[in-house]
């Protein structure tokens, strides 16, 4: 009798058991079956892909011969790259755009503490500060270069009109070209940051400002001790995403100045591509797509150290 | 009964101020727009006409729509191409997103991170070896092709998760025990849910593809099937010096997007905003 109902315990356990794992194994069917669409679209467009990057760098191939004049040559493409004028210009050329993130980022804050606070026709505002954002970068980049242009143009004639002789002749000056591209750059991302900053203002608890004014806090002092600290970390991210989003210039090259003049304009981007679609140098290109994966990786890891160290939460 | 405005000054002079900003911020599409209606002529006279002396509109816009390269073909390809990008992308990102916050599966978690470890890669790294598949599958030169480049977003993905997880558990163990499974709450439950959020996923994937120059340019040859941004430029090397007609073509290539954006303003900003604040 006492072992008849021990043994009914353990049916029950028994069947308890393979009862929930037949539910986790249906559970593990559907999962994967909802992710799966991603998941194979993923493998073939991105994973695959980034892994044959990697691989084909150690190559000497162009892509017209064939893949049976496929030769492995080591590291002598990132050799190469050590030699490579262009590419070292192109790589100064990305540091110096950086400085588009933090001007762009002072500005959108200063807009922003304005809207937020001091001025009626709100959207309006946004709407019209974030319309650069939205617009199509070949259009944009079109107009600038009409409005850039050296003799005619209507920024040089406000320019002379303003009494400066000699305005610089922007676009094809190779000493303004960049300038003129960040220029473009930091209009265009402007009205991102400025919205990320409205939300992230919004999200101060007023009591802050209202305990600081009873203790005759002027506005630069509730800047510098409540705004800043407190906006740091959507400082931060605008941080990491603008430096990120600046690897990524492509349209503004590709159709004002083709890295040129005098390769004023090429950055890794542009470089990548002429080499590999110009020239269709695959193993080449994709020496220099390591290297542009290798600097974003690396700040992507300060982003996910950072978050967790330096923003005041 | 009219209430009482309290009007602030010094609110109003800030307000006067940004407004002088922001005209100088929206200067370059005030100059494209009116260059787009003058003859050719006007183009550069200074002191700037804003309003044209001698229209020309007509003709331009005509042109650009009806001309040599038509504008209306380049137009359907971006339209086709846009849509179904959109659609398949919302599609997919939000299946995945219900996966991977909604079934409790073992091996969500790690795929998951595979997922979000795809999003540190810049698309210009994958490109070269992208190129040579699509040779190889015969997608090099076809919408299709296109379209599948922009269908799988690991953006679009994490954001509809963040909302899918804002779901409480217990509406979808409710659901279970009445006996629905997971495809019945996905669909008629946790979708519904997060309708706003789709709607802003889907108004930022379809600018986004809209404005896409680098993967037409990479990925299509034929004219035939150029995208409008491939065709502004086209467009603008052909005619050099004729700005009129260019900046008609401009107008032309930002109007749609500037009419999704009015429409979906308030999805875009708050989507954007969302994003940013948290990271």
């Amino acid at each position: 009798m006492a072992s008849n109902s021990v043994s009914t315990t353990e049916e029950l356990h028994q069947s308890k058991k393979t009862r929930k794992s037949k539910i986790e194994k249906s559970e593990n069917l559907v999962g994967l079956l909802f992710v799966s669409p991603m998941l194979l679209g993923i493998s073939v467009i991105v994973l695959f892909p980034i892994v044959a990057t990697f691989i084909l760098a150690f190559a000497d191939w162009k892509f017209v011969t064939g893949i049976d004049q496929l030769q492995w040559i080591g590291f002598d493409n990132f050799i190469a790259l050590t030699n490579d004028e262009k590419f070292i210009k192109s790589v100064i050329n990305n540091a110096i755009f950086i400085f588009t993130v933090p001007i762009t980022m002072i500005c959108a804050l200063f807009l922003a503490i304005i809207i937020d606070k001091n001025v009626y026709l709100k959207s309006y505002f946004k709407v019209a500060f974030f319309m650069p954002y939205i617009s199509s970068v070949v259009a944009i980049a079109v107009v600038w270069q009409v409005l850039f242009h050296p003799s005619q143009g209507p920024i040089n004639q406000v320019l002379m009109t303003l009494g400066i002789e000699n305005p610089p002749t922007w676009i094809s000056d190779p000493n303004f070209a960049l300038i003129s591209l960040m220029i473009i750059h930091i209009w265009i991302s402007i009205g991102f940051s400025l919205i990320v900053y409205i939300a992230g203002l919004q999200s101060i608890p007023k009591e802050l400002y209202e305990a600081a004014d009873i203790d005759g806090a002027n506005s630069w002092y509730k800047f510098r001790n409540i705004t800043f600290p407190l906006i740091s970390p959507t400082s931060f991210f605008l941080l990491i995403t603008g430096i990120i989003a600046s690897f990524k210039v492509f349209d503004l090259i590709a159709v004002l100045t083709e890295g040129g003049p005098l390769n004023s304009t090429t950055m890794l981007v542009w470089h990548l591509y002429e080499r590999a679609f110009l020239d269709l140098d695959v193993g080449y290109a994709s020496a220099i797509a390591v290297v542009l994966f290798l600097f974003v990786f690396s700040i992507t890891i300060i982003q996910w150290i950072g978050q967790k160290k330096w923003v005041n939460y | 009964m009219q209430r009482q405005r309290k009007w602030d000054p010094k609110k109003i002079i800030s307000t006067i101020i940004l407004f002088f900003c922001s005209i100088a911020f929206l200067l370059p599409f005030i100059w494209m727009l009116s260059t787009s209606l003058k003859i050719e002529a006007d183009v550069f006279k200074y002191p700037i006409e804003w309003i044209p002396s001698r229209w020309n509109a007509v003709s331009n816009y005509q042109e650009v729509w009806f001309g040599d390269h038509p504008f209306y073909l380049y137009y359907w390809n971006s339209i086709k191409v846009a849509v179904c990008t959109t659609l398949i992308s919302v599609v997919v990102s939000s299946l995945a997103a219900y996966g991977f916050s909604k079934v409790r599966f073992p091996a969500g978690a790690w795929l998951f991170m595979i997922v979000l470890a795809t999003y540190m890669v810049p698309p210009q790294a994958s490109l070269v070896p992208q190129f040579i598949l699509y040779r190889y599958l015969g997608l090099f030169d076809t919408h299709i092709g296109l379209i599948l480049l922009g269908s799988f977003s690991v953006l679009g993905t994490f954001m509809l998760r963040q909302f899918f997880i804002g779901i409480h558990n217990d509406f979808i163990d409710a659901a279970k025990i009445d006996g629905a499974g997971h495809w019945r709450i996905f669909w008629r439950i946790a979708l519904p849910i997060v309708r706003p959020a789709v709607a802003t996923y889907a108004i930022l994937r379809f600018i986004w593809t809209w404005n896409d120059y680098q993967n037409p340019l990479i990925f299509l040859r034929t004219d035939a099937l150029y995208t409008i941004q491939l065709a502004m430029q086209k467009f603008t090397t052909i005619n050099g010096s004729f700005y009129t007609l260019i900046m008609a073509a401009a107008v032309s290539a930002i109007l749609p997007l500037l009419i999704v954006f009015i429409l979906g303003q308030k999805h875009v900003i708050d989507g954007i905003a969302l994003g940013g604040v948290k990271g």
